[in-house]
């Protein structure tokens, strides 16, 4: 068996890549993945990304913050320790708006960004799971899994699709700790 | 999508003939990846030499108390809440910039984003040291937060604005890191990939291990429209509840339903007016007059008229409204503003914030990099005295003649201020050091679609002409060449 684990397709231009990603899904070769120095619009569709849900969890996190604040003024307030103050009633609702409206912003997007933070597995001190030093720069890699697919084929479609340069990878990740 | 081509006649995002992707990260690493220059050196050195300034001044405050300002019985909050309502101020600019013109699809925004961002948080830090040092005992600083306390809990007031101001501002400083730094970890990681040793795993540690899959950049584009969504409002209500310290009171001057519209306009029109005064050094310092070209400067200055005139427009309506109300007492002191001891302090905010910035209705001025640099300094200089003018003159002559006073500001007064801009250009200083001071993925973005080469080749395989009369920064000739 072949020693090549992933074959990365390099493009130089995120249109001819796109086209790029079309010929390799109509000869039936599997992309495991694609990384590219910006967001490309359209991609998800392409691959069959689904849609991300993370705006669900902001809107239950903000959600959370409202509820959150609310209580909080409440028992602080009107349950706790109500005082009187120029003869208002201690449950002024309108005066709890501004804090529940702070907090709802601050844990719709805290809330939001650590879900992020957590199911794509980023946190400080995290080893990059980068096959390619140039897909932050000025590269658009496609990378494919070698045991899947001939790798001779896959390397003539990315040819013929104009990809600028041909990989073969005998480890997934590129090490950090090598200089 | 990246292969969509604007139109010709929109001024184009990116100069420059030749520019490639790898281009625009050498360009915009180069600043964090060379030793520093000695323009940095100088403007460094300079920064901390004012911070050192408001380190003495503010430990002399917290050592002696605020009996070391200028203050007096009449005149409670002068230069402490007249700096701290100028800086939150000015970090509007960056929201507005990330968020509110990331809503509107400003493609503009796109090389201005993170420097301006950068700047409301030192921004923000400035201004809750004001908060902070003008409580006078700053080691009970927790009491402003409803935490559990022997006395009852005796909690806070909810009914308050400042308790309001308490979360506001801390919220907007936190969400406003958050989104400057999930906005930075794409370019993080592009130096990352470029640098080695040591530096490399320091950014490989602040990259979060970030590496540009499919998947990672679509939820990162969703994130990204969210906080631009939560912060849009977050901004706004910032400087609202700001002027609800003022406008919730009965002072003369102060007690007008006016203020949060008036106060947000002030605040974005100090806030460019600061992006100006930093970006157009930066640009020329850093080497990104191709990515920071006229037309950003262009349509910072027109949002400069726009809320400059804003809040010409509000000057005039308080006048207007102190008239019409018919009471005396705040007759008086709208009067008094224009005329009375404080009327030097008046007059250079009605010049600053409403005469000179209308010079950028003429083309010839807002295309002028010398020109609007200077006028940007006169609005920062005419926004800080809208504050002092709200503040101090509306405290100075309260309803009993006998207690009538002036504020003079003692040496701490001024050295806190003028340290504080010590604290934020460091800051700023050291972010142009160590992160890139311009969105790399977000302007390469811009590349295929909006740069003034792609424009170029449109006219070159004739799927446009020039606009006739046009005379911008394209010539066709040298583009074929």
């Amino acid at each position: 068996m072949s020693k090549v684990k992933y074959i990365l397709g390099h493009f130089d231009d995120p249109d001819v890549m796109m086209s790029g990603i079309d010929q390799l899904q109509k000869s039936n070769i599997a992309i495991e993945d694609v990384f590219t120095p910006f967001p490309i619009h359209g991609i998800e569709n392409k691959l069959g990304v689904k849609r991300s849900r993370l705006p669900i969890a902001a809107f239950c996190f903000g959600l959370l913050g409202t509820i959150t604040a609310f209580t909080m003024v409440y028992y602080m307030l009107v349950i706790d320790w109500p005082m009187n103050i120029g003869g208002k009633p201690a449950f002024a609702f309108p005066d709890f708006i501004p804090v529940m409206f702070e907090l709802t912003v601050l844990f719709a997007a805290y809330g939001m960004v650590f879900t992020f933070f957590y199911v794509n597995h980023l946190f400080p001190g995290r080893a990059p799971r980068v096959m390619d030093l140039r897909a932050t720069n000025d590269r658009f890699v496609i990378a494919i899994d070698a045991s899947l697919n001939d790798i001779n084929s896959v390397d003539a479609v990315l040819k013929e699709a104009g990809a600028i340069e041909i990989k073969h990878n005998e480890r997934k990740y590129i090490s950090y700790d090598e200089e | 999508m990246s292969s969509h081509s604007e139109s010709i006649i929109r001024e184009p995002l990116i100069t420059g003939k030749a520019i490639s992707y790898s281009q625009i990260t050498e360009d915009i690493c180069a600043p964090v990846e060379r030793m520093p220059s000695k323009a940095w050196w100088i403007g460094f050195s300079i920064a901390v030499a004012g911070l050192l300034l408001w380190l003495v001044a503010v430990s002399y405050t917290f050592w002696n108390g605020i009996g070391a300002w200028g203050l007096n019985k009449t005149v409670g909050w002068a230069w402490d809440i007249t700096n701290f309502v100028w800086w939150v101020g000015i970090g509007h600019a960056g929201t507005l910039i990330s968020a509110i013109l990331l809503l509107f699809r400003q493609n503009w925004r796109n090389s201005i984003n993170r420097s301006a961002e950068a700047m409301t948080i030192f921004a923000v830090i400035c201004a809750a040291s004001f908060i902070v040092a003008h409580m006078g005992r700053a080691w009970l600083f927790h009491w402003a937060l409803p935490l559990p306390n022997q006395y009852g809990s005796l909690w806070v007031n909810f009914n308050s604005p400042l308790v309001w101001d308490v979360f506001a501002i801390s919220t907007y400083f936190s969400v406003s890191l958050i989104f400057w730094y999930t906005g930075l970890l794409p370019d993080i990681a592009t130096i990352r990939d470029r640098a080695q040793g040591l530096r490399r795993r320091i950014y490989s540690i602040l990259s979060f291990g970030w590496n540009g899959s499919v998947k990672t950049w679509q939820r990162f584009e969703t994130v990204s429209l969210i906080l631009a969504g939560v912060s849009t409002p977050l901004v706004l209500s910032v400087h609202t509840i700001v002027s609800f310290d003022f406008a919730t009171s009965v002072i003369p001057g102060w007690h007008t339903t006016i203020f949060p519209p008036y106060f947000v306009a002030g605040a974005i029109f100090s806030g460019f007016a600061m992006v100006l005064t930093l970006l157009i050094i930066a640009r020329k310092v850093l080497g990104f007059e191709n990515y920071i070209t006229m037309a950003h400067i262009e349509s910072m200055n027109k949002i400069i008229i726009l809320t400059g005139s804003i809040v010409g427009v509000a000057y005039g309506t308080e006048f207007f409204i102190a008239w019409y109300s018919g009471v005396e007492y705040e007759q008086y002191a709208f009067i008094n503003r224009a005329t009375g001891p404080y009327w030097w302090a008046y007059w250079s905010m009605i010049t600053c914030n409403v005469i000179s910035p209308q010079l950028f209705w003429f083309k010839k001025i807002r295309t002028s990099i010398t020109a609007t640099w200077i006028l940007s300094i006169f609005v920062n200089i005419g926004m800080w005295f809208e504050r002092f003018v709200i503040i101090v003159t509306s405290l100075h002559r309260d309803y009993l003649p006998s207690s009538w006073a002036m504020f003079y500001p003692t040496w701490v007064d001024v050295s806190i201020f003028i340290g504080s801009l010590g604290l934020f250009f460091t800051l700023f200083l050291l972010f142009l050091r160590v992160l890139p001071a311009i969105a790399m993925a977000e302007v390469k973005l811009l590349l295929k679609g909006s740069s003034e080469q792609s424009k170029l080749k449109l006219i070159e395989h004739g799927h446009a002409a020039l606009p006739e009369g046009y005379n911008g920064s394209i010539e066709v000739e040298n583009a074929k060449n």
